[in-house]
């Protein structure tokens, strides 16, 4: 009993002799959820969607869909539909033609065609669109054509190449929401590619952040976020302040010269590691009280906190997102709380990351 | 005011060209279509129009320039797709351009020599074994080189149309199930129409006037009503004649510009 619906077995990527563009990439993606691959440009997450559509090949490795190995399987034999990032509709069709542009390829009945296409502009907010041309519509609107003739085929699978990356921000906004919604209604599974972090937190069920071609770390969006398995993650998803440190003992990290209670364990003694606090996890005192000492270099208003900058005795930067107001040339101490403190080990794989952490909340439950 | 003044002085040239070039001859046909052989002024040149000799003419030169027109697209759009996937497409391009740079009366007498009695072609058919065949002055001959030198006029159109082509669009089409051949009638084909109109203008409107390759390929086997221009002209000296076969020339290309007019589908 499986719910898997896309796998990939060690799958390779490389044009010619130029840098592999995936390396040696395995994922399972189940039924039903929705999937966001987040990355740089040029980290490959628009190859692995390219690849599950159809329109590239692997160099190596098998990639399955449904437990049917897909590779050799033509782009219009595959149970998927893709929304493109400039939305690829035809402009020679009006949002009618548009859309019943897969149900005409499959022959349908043209009583069947209206009624399907009708239930698709209705599900994607546009009903009584069908007679528009392409070119009188607006971004948001083409957005939504696009994705009503993905959802028109009743694909097992849609995936969603920076589908909203040409629109302005307050109807990205609404687009984000508007697409979350969509997918939980139609229940199938959407694979979302994107290289906005926030974007991708606020979506997924579940995020894979790619670099030069590998997955670097999955999970639900609280995982990621909360526990970066490394500094790309930690940096790439939300801003964070890494520094280098000294795994003392179980539970206790040193760092910046000072020893600190922490969460972690299960590393060697006194191994050297990095650590992640979130700027929203550093907490203003007085400088006398704090734990770590800073001398503020900057403040800048972002409407909802401050953000300030401030520099320690060691020279690191530290940043905080703060509600309280401080001023340049003050000395403030920072307090935070055991749970702040993330440390990441250099070079671990995710199978033992997940691992370590796994046997956090084990010793939890057997301490109670 | 400053601007003006300028623009008005760019537009001389233009004016001169327009006034001298296309208007003034213009009028003159339109004037000497009106006068008969002895220069009395008389409709008779329109009523021989519509005589059948040259009803016959204007329908032979509907034909050829149909069929030149056709095979020119069905050879020209086939190779412009192949030309928007090769790897160095210019340098293609340009070598199926290059042609067009030579004198018109230079090629047709090259293959005047190569469709002769003695000629490459003959040659080749009695190496063959098929044996040595009348070739030059052939309805055949006279289409195949028109079509020779019209085609790049036709590819270079359809080129640009496939070439401003978005190529996600393919990508789309297959994604929703459209097989290769899907693809092109749904998508590719017409969204290069303009490309196959503008082609298809550029050469059926000049091919319908085709004088001098029908005399020297064709040895005035085939009569256009280019010809029959030439032959009132310079032979018959009917002026009158001539011009009125221009003016109905003029209008079949008003005609045929109108109907294959590019227009922005819904603008």
């Amino acid at each position: 009993m499986t719910n898997t619906i896309i796998q990939f077995n060690n799958v390779t990527k490389q044009y010619d002799n130029d840098p592999v563009v995936l390396d040696n990439v395995s994922f399972e993606i189940e039924r039903g959820k929705f999937y966001t691959l987040l990355g740089p440009s040029g980290c490959g997450k628009t190859t692995i969607l390219r690849l599950i559509a159809g329109f590239t090949e692997a160099t190596s490795g098998d990639i399955y869909f449904d437990n049917k190995k897909i590779n050799d399987i033509p782009a219009n034999k595959r149970q998927v539909n893709t929304v493109f990032q400039d939305y690829a509709l035809f402009p020679h069709l009006n949002v009618f033609e548009n859309i019943a542009f897969g149900l005409r390829i499959k022959k349908m009945k043209n009583t069947e065609v209206e009624a399907k296409v009708k239930e698709a502009l209705s599900f994607v907010n546009l009903p009584g669109y069908e007679q528009r041309e392409i070119h009188d519509m607006s971004g948001g609107q083409r957005q939504r054509v696009a994705i009503a003739r993905a959802i028109v085929n009743e694909p097992e699978v849609i995936l969603l190449d920076e589908p909203l990356s040409a629109l302005d921000l307050k109807l990205r906004y609404q687009m984000q929401g508007e697409l979350r919604d969509l997918q939980r209604r139609l229940g199938i599974t959407f694979i979302f590619v994107t290289h906005d972090q926030e974007e991708a937190l606020a979506m997924s069920d579940e995020i894979f952040v790619l670099n030069k071609g590998n997955i670097q770390q999955s999970g639900t969006p609280i995982d990621i976020y909360d526990e970066p398995i490394n500094r790309f993650v930690a940096d790439f998803i939300g801003e964070s302040n890494i520094v280098k440190g000294t795994m003392i003992e179980d539970f206790l990290v040193e760092f910046g010269g000072k020893r600190f209670e922490c969460v972690d364990q299960g590393m060697h003694p006194n191994e050297p590691i990095e650590i992640v606090i979130r700027p929203e996890d550093l907490e203003i005192t007085s400088f006398d009280s704090g734990m770590l000492k800073i001398e503020v270099t900057s403040q800048l208003f972002r409407g909802v906190h401050y953000e300030i900058t401030g520099i320690d005795h060691d020279g690191n930067e530290w940043l905080v997102h703060s509600t309280k107001k401080a001023n340049v040339g003050d000395k403030i101490g920072l307090h935070f709380g055991p749970e702040a403190v993330h440390v990441m080990r250099f070079n671990e794989t995710e199978e033992d990351f997940d691992r370590r952490l796994d046997s956090y909340s084990e010793g939890e439950a057997d301490g109670k | 005011m400053e601007n003006k003044v300028t623009r008005n002085l760019y537009m001389i040239p233009y004016a001169l060209w327009i006034i001298f070039f296309v208007i003034a001859p213009i009028l003159l046909v339109v004037y000497y279509s009106f006068l008969d052989i002895e220069g009395n002024f008389s409709i008779v040149n329109y009523q021989n129009f519509f005589t059948s000799t040259y009803l016959k003419m204007t329908f032979s030169s509907f034909w050829y320039a149909f069929l030149i027109t056709a095979i020119s697209l069905l050879v020209a759009y086939p190779t412009a797709l192949f030309l928007t996937r090769t790897k160095h497409k210019q340098l293609w391009l340009l070598l199926i351009i290059v042609p067009s740079w030579i004198n018109l009366l230079l090629k047709a007498y090259a293959f005047i020599g190569i469709f002769g009695a003695y000629g490459t072609a003959n040659n080749i058919l009695e190496f063959i074994g098929v044996g040595s065949q009348q070739i030059l002055f052939t309805d055949f001959s006279f289409v195949f080189v028109s079509v020779y030198i019209f085609i790049p006029f036709m590819i270079l159109p359809i080129f640009n149309a496939l070439e401003s082509l978005n190529p996600t669009l393919l990508d789309a089409a297959n994604d929703l199930g459209a097989s290769k051949w899907a693809t092109f009638l749904r998508v590719v084909f017409p969204l290069t129409i303009n490309g196959v109109k503008s082609g298809c203008q550029v050469v059926f409107i000049p091919a319908l006037s085709l004088f001098m390759l029908t005399r020297l390929i064709a040895g005035n086997r085939v009569i256009t009503l280019g010809t029959a221009i030439e032959q009132h002209f310079l032979v018959t000296q009917d002026w009158g004649m001539g011009s009125t076969i221009a003016v109905f020339l003029i209008i079949i290309m008003f005609v045929i510009i109108s109907l294959t007019g590019i227009r922005k589908r819904g603008a």
